[in-house]
């Protein structure tokens, strides 16, 4: 895809907007807000990227999560200071015990950059070594076998109790996540899934999601784009849970489970599987109706309301409005500032 | 059936397609691939819905009727491809044909009948459907479709890949049938054969009927001759 | 404690654990066999019908009375949930169903957690196990727990009783041909939405059974138990071949049998008399291992899906 200049000016001028708002979020000092925000940014990383590896292919993953939680644990291990480490992950090998990632560049933390990236990497390589094996399996017998992947993870986070603490709570991390660092993370993510979108590998993925054999027949490779999608998400995925260590700085492997997987996926499923907007949407949507009903539920003490409410919400959409919001459909904000742009429909499809 | 319309997604596969069937007769219906045929005894049998028009069975509308309803009065769909339950025995097969009937009495009188059509059916009644041979497979797809009690018989395909002696011996069975009266649509692409035992045919072309008329006016209507019966 | 003894007992527990397995894999086995459902809410089958149990126990019902109330009431969760959620989406794609049922699954498990605390009940609730089901008798030698007891035979019989169903009655004809060919089977004129009901009906009831066998032998109870034991099913079936009953029966005592050998080979070592046998054990089975278990059964799944996709006795994907 050649770069169209206004394009690029639409994503500068979106990006300029996004940053004019936090950095007065950031002024105001409203803890409340920007924890919602933060919180809106990492989900939005994980919605987008859930929606490439399964709303762009078809692929049903139910194992990101384990991703996420590969990617907090990797890297609140690398940076999580000396003495704390020697505290609390004792028996940690000797290699691990002495690293601390805690460079600073000036303010910049540098450390909790690279510490990010090499999680994410890791992640990004077993996620290749475990989609080569899974990606070959066909319809809901993905999901079952990346469900297991889930537990696996789970399992191996409890027992592992020399790096990970088992069931004990992770604590102590270095909170550097902050309104910044989520939101370039999700600009990023957002940035890139669109441009897979819009690439030829995009394009083979949604006609592979639309009739494997079809696609075959006709010479379509499935395997790299459905492996490409997969190793790309678990990438972000991983940075997901690395912001997330860093901002909540303690959590246990029970975070990481079926709960957490079914609220990215009702935002995706509300958003359209297969729009990288409708992903942005539906995280803000669920994300404010989990807030509203928290509070409700809260006051009422009536545990579990929220959560019949959405998985009610889910029913209705799977039922009535399977496609989401938008389908595979984008709101084409990269053409909102292009000539005529305003004069086009808010909607288009992908094509 | 009047001005039917089948939809397949958006892809039309019947337009506005018209036809009757006296009580009684067999009529033929046939047509090159994917002209439609199977999708027609599809619509009548319920399994798939017209978007416009009517079907209708002896005076009452069955459009829109389940297809469990459509075999309880008399509609039976001996569909192409066989479709016999593989991991069932071929008594089990035969009883399940009669799932749909109300009288549950005259049901071993039935079995008794269709198995002295078939007595290969016979030999092999505790055998897994899925173990028999195709023309077995036939017959016993054939057989159960009689299970019902039908009076209207709609038989798909039934000497699809089968040898020619076999074709012999169903065709045998199809005259049978309509000497005790049944009433049978039959699509076939074995033309001459299916022209030999209709009393009247369709030539279906996509989606619409192209001809209509006695077998022996479309045996020798030359449109007929040249795209049907050239190789035949 | 003599080694042929601790065999004999770790084979109690494997057939009893694997009964439990099958009547939750025969459940999710005949609804997959028909809908292509893999149903994720057939964990909380057994969630609610251990609830329902537990407040009728709770309220001194007898026994009988106290199952009875909680068949027809876990019967009736598992129909409204089909007509709900599942009925509206036949011919949908797959995923859908398969989503429809995690949002099933959340409003179970959710709506539980929201009435015990309407009910000004605690989360986490004690089970109070029936007389009948507690305690352990002396066989011989072996001393087997009552519960173990009663889930072997529970599991024997119903699963007999299910299989004489599908073999003799026209119901269950019609629910193997419809799992067969749904196409074929609506031809004939089957009923199928009577047919997919009494599947539900079916699994509910079974999964009730092992909600409550689960629930006394974990002597507690909470909306997230049916989790687990939901995923182990899955196990389970895919060992005997999503969609076929006596797979799934088969997959369930494999499992069981894995299970019970993933937990007992590691601590042999402690068992052995000291020696070199018990020392290979202990290098290379340690006692650690143990809590690995679940990382390895669901190792053994993926194995299973990419090798034998079609089950222990299914046919090589090739031909079908
Ligand atoms: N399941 C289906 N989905 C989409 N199109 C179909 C389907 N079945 C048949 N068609 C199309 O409908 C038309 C009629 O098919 P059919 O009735 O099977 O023809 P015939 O039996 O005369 O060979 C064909 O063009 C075929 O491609
Ligand atoms: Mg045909």
């Amino acid at each position: 895809m050649k770069i169209n200049h206004s394009r690029l000016w639409s994503w500068l001028v979106a990006i300029l907007i996004l940053a004019v708002v936090l950095a007065l979020l950031q002024a105001s000092g409203q803890a409340f807000w920007q924890g919602i925000v933060i919180n809106v940014g990492i989900f939005i990383i994980l919605t987008v990227s859930l929606n490439l590896s399964n709303g762009f292919t078809g692929v049903f993953s139910l194992g990101q999560i384990g991703f996420m939680a590969l990617g907090a644990y990797g890297s609140a291990i690398l940076t999580l200071p000396l003495r704390e480490k020697a505290e609390y992950l004792p028996r940690l090998p000797a290699w691990l015990a002495g690293v601390h990632f805690d460079f600073f560049v000036g303010p910049f933390p540098l450390g909790f950059m690279l510490a990010t990236l090499i999680a994410a990497l890791l992640v990004a390589l077993v996620a290749l070594l475990v989609g080569l094996v899974l990606m070959r399996l066909s319809g809901h017998f993905v999901a079952v076998a990346t469900l297991g992947f889930l537990v696996i993870v789970r399992v191996i986070l409890f027992n592992a109790d020399d790096f990970t603490r088992g069931s004990r709570t992770f604590s102590n991390v270095t909170p550097y996540t902050d309104l910044w660092w989520v939101w370039v993370w999700a600009v990023l993510a957002i940035y890139v899934v669109w441009r897979i979108k819009f690439s030829s590998f995009g394009r083979t993925m949604f006609a592979q999601r639309e009739d494997r054999a079809a696609a075959q027949a006709i010479g379509i490779a499935t395997m790299p784009p459905r492996l490409l999608a997969f190793v790309v998400s678990a990438f972000f995925t991983a940075v997901a849970g690395s912001l997330y260590a860093h901002f909540i700085t303690s959590f246990s492997p029970t975070v990481f489970y079926f709960d957490l997987t079914f609220r990215v996926v009702t935002m995706l499923v509300l958003g359209g599987m297969g729009s990288v907007s409708g992903s942005v949407i539906g995280v803000l949507l669920v994300m404010a109706l989990a807030e509203i009903l928290r509070r409700i539920e809260d006051v009422n003490q009536l545990y579990g309301l929220s959560g019949v409410v959405l998985a009610v919400i889910f029913i209705l959409i799977i039922v009535f409005r399977r496609e989401g919001l938008l389908g595979s459909r984008e709101i084409p904000f990269d053409r909102l500032w292009q000539k005529g742009g305003a004069n086009q429909s808010a909607v288009i499809s992908e094509q | 059936m009047r001005n039917v319309s089948v939809y397949y997604g958006g892809i039309r596969a019947l337009d506005h397609l018209t036809l009757h069937i006296n009580a009684g007769e067999l009529v033929a219906l046939i047509g090159s691939n994917g002209a439609g045929k199977s999708t027609t005894l599809k619509t009548i049998s319920g399994v798939l819905r017209a978007k416009q028009g009517l079907v209708e069975y002896r005076g009452e509308d069955i459009s829109h009727a389940a297809t469990d309803h459509i075999v309880a009065v008399g509609v039976s769909h001996c569909p192409e491809g066989r479709h016999i339950f593989g991991g069932l025995t071929v008594r089990e097969n035969l009883r399940l044909g009669a799932v749909a009937r109300r009288d549950e009495q005259t049901l071993q009188r039935d079995l008794d009948w269709v198995l002295e059509m078939f007595p290969r059916l016979q030999e092999r009644l505790n055998q897994l459907g899925g173990t028999l041979s195709g023309g077995e497979q036939q017959m016993l797809a054939i057989a159960r479709a009689l299970m019902s009690q039908p009076q209207l018989l709609l038989l798909d395909e039934p000497s699809l890949g089968l040898a020619p002696l076999i074709v012999e011996r169903i065709f045998q069975v199809i005259r049978e049938l309509k000497a005790r009266g049944l009433t049978i649509l039959l699509v076939e692409q074995t033309v001459h054969q299916a022209l030999d035992v209709a009393d009247r045919a369709y030539v279906l072309e996509s989606g619409r009927i192209a001809l209509e008329g006695t077998p022996d006016a479309l045996k020798h209507n030359p449109q007929v001759e040249e795209k049907y019966l050239g190789q035949g | 404690m003599p080694l042929v003894y601790y065999a004999l007992q770790q084979v109690i527990n494997a057939l009893s654990i694997g009964s439990l397995y099958a009547l939750m894999a025969v459940g999710l086995a005949m609804v997959f066999g028909i809908l292509r459902l893999i149903n994720f809410a057939h964990g909380d089958m057994m969630m609610i019908a251990a609830y329902i149990a537990a407040f009728a126990l709770g309220a001194k019902l007898p026994l009988p009375v106290a199952v009875v109330i909680m068949l027809g009431g876990t019967v009736a969760v598992g129909m409204l949930t089909e007509r709900v959620a599942y009925r509206p989406l036949r011919g949908a794609p797959d995923v859908a169903l398969l989503l429809s049922s995690f949002g099933v699954g959340q409003v179970l498990q959710n709506g539980t957690l929201l009435v015990t605390r309407l009910m000004q009940k605690p989360i986490l609730i004690a089970f109070p196990a029936p007389e009948v089901l507690s305690g352990a008798v002396a066989l011989g030698p072996l001393t087997v727990s009552r519960l173990n007891i009663v889930s072997l035979s529970a599991g024997v019989v119903l699963l007999v009783g299910l299989t004489l169903f599908v073999t003799r009655t026209t119901l269950g004809l019609s629910m193997r041909a419809s799992a067969e060919d749904l196409v074929a089977a609506r031809l004939v004129g089957i009923k199928i939405n009577r047919v997919v009901t009494s599947a539900f009906q079916i699994a509910a009831a079974l999964a009730a059974v092992a909600g409550l066998l689960f629930a006394v032998q974990a002597g507690q109870i909470n909306p997230y138990m049916g989790f687990t034991p939901v995923l182990k099913a899955f196990i389970a079936a895919v060992i005997g071949g999503f969609g076929s009953i006596a797979g799934a029966v088969l997959g369930g005592f494999v499992l069981g049998a894995l299970e019970v050998l993933l937990t007992a080979l590691p601590g042999l070592g402690d068992l052995l008399p000291p020696g070199p046998v018990a020392d290979f054990f202990k290098t290379f089975l340690p006692s650690s291992l143990t809590s690995y278990r679940d990382a390895f059964v669901f190792v053994a799944l993926i194995l299973m899906l990419l090798l034998r996709p079609n089950g222990i006795l299914g046919k090589d994907e090739r031909e079908t």
